[in-house]
């Protein structure tokens, strides 16, 4: 089994200002990883790349097995990204959205395959409905929909919990443990403590442009945690 | 076969979202009108007058109608950040153009049509007997605006000054086919044979089809965050 | 290198002012004003081989996103708006006396104005985006659009203004040329070509330095 992630000395700038020095990061299949940092640090920035949305600077590695410079169209059939947009059309129904974007993708974009998947996340009772109704954790709960029905094997997630209530956090998490427990990755970028911590395999911290810990999550205590995320966030101010 | 089936989808969606909320096209036949009574108000009611000047009043409101309509047309990618979604997507990229160049060249006939049944109401303008060859050249014509004009919304819809850019990039590069159309219209309301004018028309299709492949080519390049 | 294409440049250029007023002969209809061509058309010949430079750099750009045929483009696009200027400026001048007025809708003059507006704009794209990489990806695309887009604007001015019969060839109507007329010009030509060259290494090294301060 490839790696899902293996990039090393991923720098970028924008202009003049370095927002990430040297990133070295590696994921295994089946691993899901915090990735923590205040905001600012970057982390929006490496998911970017990770998903081919931007170029870096100077380093590279691979992603889902690819070449991240290279091969960025393969990558992109392997791997589903949640970011801040949900690329959710607002006049069209949940049904339309999906089906666009499984067309666009290449994908099978029948009127069964879309109400599986809508199924998958809760939305089927809302199909029909334009998303300029939903909630942002509605939207949220299509945009997952929209990434697993490429079968993704490596999910990068940004702040996937913003805009979620409990319930919403929870019903992520049976997706993401289901979606790990089929040989999946998850990269998870998050400013808090919270709740996804307690399904990460990994946490790593990123600060002043590095990957400053990355260690298993069962060798830290979260009080040891928090100690070392505050000496890695003073350090870089 | 993919790539139609993308393009197709990204009609499909325009074409779906503008149904829905009515933006673009109710704006823009609206200006249509205001531009007929800006032109006769500045050229006063002198009949004659209007009829010469026609053919090039038309065009020059079907280019300003373009500078509104199409920059607006990726503004909706915009939302959500739906931009990066397409970017995305696996494949050719030319495919999201001509997806949108199709839904620009739709909108922007409808606009001609109605731009000239008004024209043909208000300055009275016998427009029947010229249908068909004037059809060829609104074809010509709007493909040419489309085309630069769907390459450079894309572009100019991810810059601070949109409002200001669009026209200074469109309005230059469009000269040719303004004064294309301009001719071949005014050839063809005189009644005269479209193959008086066939260098116009070979003219107008040679610029599309340049304007159509710089387009497929370089809209990846266009699309990349 | 750059110091030695200056000094070339400077030579050429006062060998071809040398030509142009001693060399040339005086005009026998227009009588002196006509030497305004030995910097009219060198200077629209160096704008289309600016504005080709460009095309090429633009592609250059997009095929290998090396940065130095972003500043190639660029480079080559400012001076060849500065020499579309210069064209522009000379032909009103020789227009005035000749034709009696400053500015006609001439067919090569109209088409001259409207390459300077394309690749004004061209700049002003440049300067409006913020992100310096989206920038010249962008300027690149309108670059190659711009270049493939200047036959179709020569035809379409030209037949607008010719009003019937498009012709056969580029030129409609060319005059015999002179020995020693044709002799000037191309002293003048390769001076300018000359200026092109060490106004443009100038500008890249300018714009490189330009760059590192920033970084």
């Amino acid at each position: 089994m490839t790696r899902a992630i293996d990039i090393q000395g991923i720098r970028k700038a924008f202009g003049a200002n370095a927002v990430l020095e040297q990133v070295d990061l590696s994921l295994e299949a089946g691993e899901v990883l915090a990735l923590l940092g205040p905001n600012g640090a970057g982390k929006t920035t490496l998911v970017k790349i990770l998903a081919t949305l931007l170029r870096p600077s100077s380093g590279g590695g691979r992603v889902a097995g690819f070449d991240l410079l290279k091969e960025p169209e393969r990558i992109r059939r392997q791997v589903g990204i949640l970011g801040h947009g949900s690329y959710v059309y607002e006049d069209l129904t949940a049904q339309e959205n999906l089906r666009f974007w499984a067309t666009m993708a290449g994908l099978p974009a029948d009127a069964g395959a879309l109400r599986k998947a809508l199924a998958a996340v809760d939305l089927e009772m809302v199909a029909g409905e334009r998303a300029r109704t939903f909630s942002s954790g509605m939207k949220r709960r299509l945009a997952l929909a929209r990434i697993l029905l490429g079968a993704p094997r490596l999910l990068l997630l940004d702040e996937p919990y913003a805009g979620l209530d409990q319930q919403g956090k929870k019903w992520l998490e049976e997706v993401l443990l289901d979606f790990r427990g089929k040989g999946g990755a998850v990269l998870m970028a998050t400013h808090s403590f919270g709740r996804g911590l307690s399904i990460a395999d990994r946490v790593a911290i990123l600060a002043g442009g590095r990957i400053v810990l990355n260690r298993p999550r069962a060798s830290l205590d979260l009080e040891e945690l928090h100690r070392l995320y505050a000496l890695a966030t003073d350090d870089d101010a | 076969m993919m790539f139609a089936r993308r393009a197709w989808i990204v009609l499909w969606k325009d074409l779906l979202t503008e149904r829905r909320s009515k933006e673009s096209l109710n704006a823009l036949f609206f200006f249509a009108v205001l531009l007929l009574f800006l032109f006769e108000f500045a050229l006063g009611p002198d009949r004659e007058r209007l009829t010469a000047a026609l053919p090039g009043l038309l065009w020059l409101g079907f280019i300003l109608a373009g500078l509104l309509g199409l920059g607006r047309t990726f503004l909706v990618e915009r939302e959500n950040d739906c931009w990066e979604g397409l970017l995305l997507t696996p494949g050719d990229k030319g495919a999201i153009y001509l997806g949108k160049l199709a839904v620009n060249f739709l909108l922007m006939a409808a606009v001609a049509i109605v731009l000239l049944g008004l024209f043909g109401i208000f300055y009275n303008v016998d427009l029947w007997a010229s249908l068909a060859p004037l059809s060829i050249v609104i074809f010509l014509g709007t493909v040419g605006l489309a085309s630069v004009g769907t390459l450079f919304g894309a572009m100019t819809s991810q810059v601070r000054a949109r409002e200001l850019l669009f026209p200074l990039l469109l309005l230059p590069v469009q000269v040719p086919v303004l004064l294309g159309t301009v001719k071949a219209t005014e050839a063809v309301l005189q009644g005269l044979a479209l193959a008086e004018v066939a260098h116009w028309l070979k003219l107008l299709a040679a610029a599309d089809l340049v304007y159509l492949v710089v387009g497929i080519l370089t809209f990846e390049f266009v699309l990349e965050a | 290198m750059t110091r030695w294409l200056g000094w070339l440049a400077a030579l050429g250029l006062l060998a071809g002012l040398a030509m142009g007023f001693g060399y040339a002969p005086k005009d026998a209809v227009q009588g002196n004003v006509q030497r305004i061509m030995y910097v009219h058309v060198p200077s629209i010949l160096t704008a289309y081989l600016a504005f080709a430079l460009v095309l090429i750099a633009s592609l250059g750009y997009l095929f290998t996103r090396r940065t130095g045929w972003d500043r190639l483009a660029h480079s080559a696009g400012e001076i060849g708006v500065v020499f579309t200027g210069l064209t522009l400026v000379s032909g009103s001048i020789w227009g005035k006396p000749t034709w009696g007025t400053w500015w006609t809708w001439d067919a090569r003059l109209t088409s001259t104005a409207i390459l300077f507006l394309i690749y004004v704009g061209y700049l002003l794209l440049r300067g409006m985006v913020d992100d310096q990489e989206r920038g010249a990806r962008y300027a690149a695309v309108v670059g190659i659009l711009g270049a493939v887009n200047i036959p179709i604007v020569h035809f379409s001015v030209l037949w607008w203004r010719t009003l019937h019969q498009p012709p056969t060839i580029l030129s409609p109507e060319r005059a015999p040329v002179s020995a020693s007329i044709g002799l000037a010009l191309l002293v003048n030509g390769v001076a300018f070509a000359l200026l092109f060259l060490y106004l443009l290494s100038k500008r890249l090294a300018l714009r490189r330095l330009e760059e590192e301060i920033r970084a």
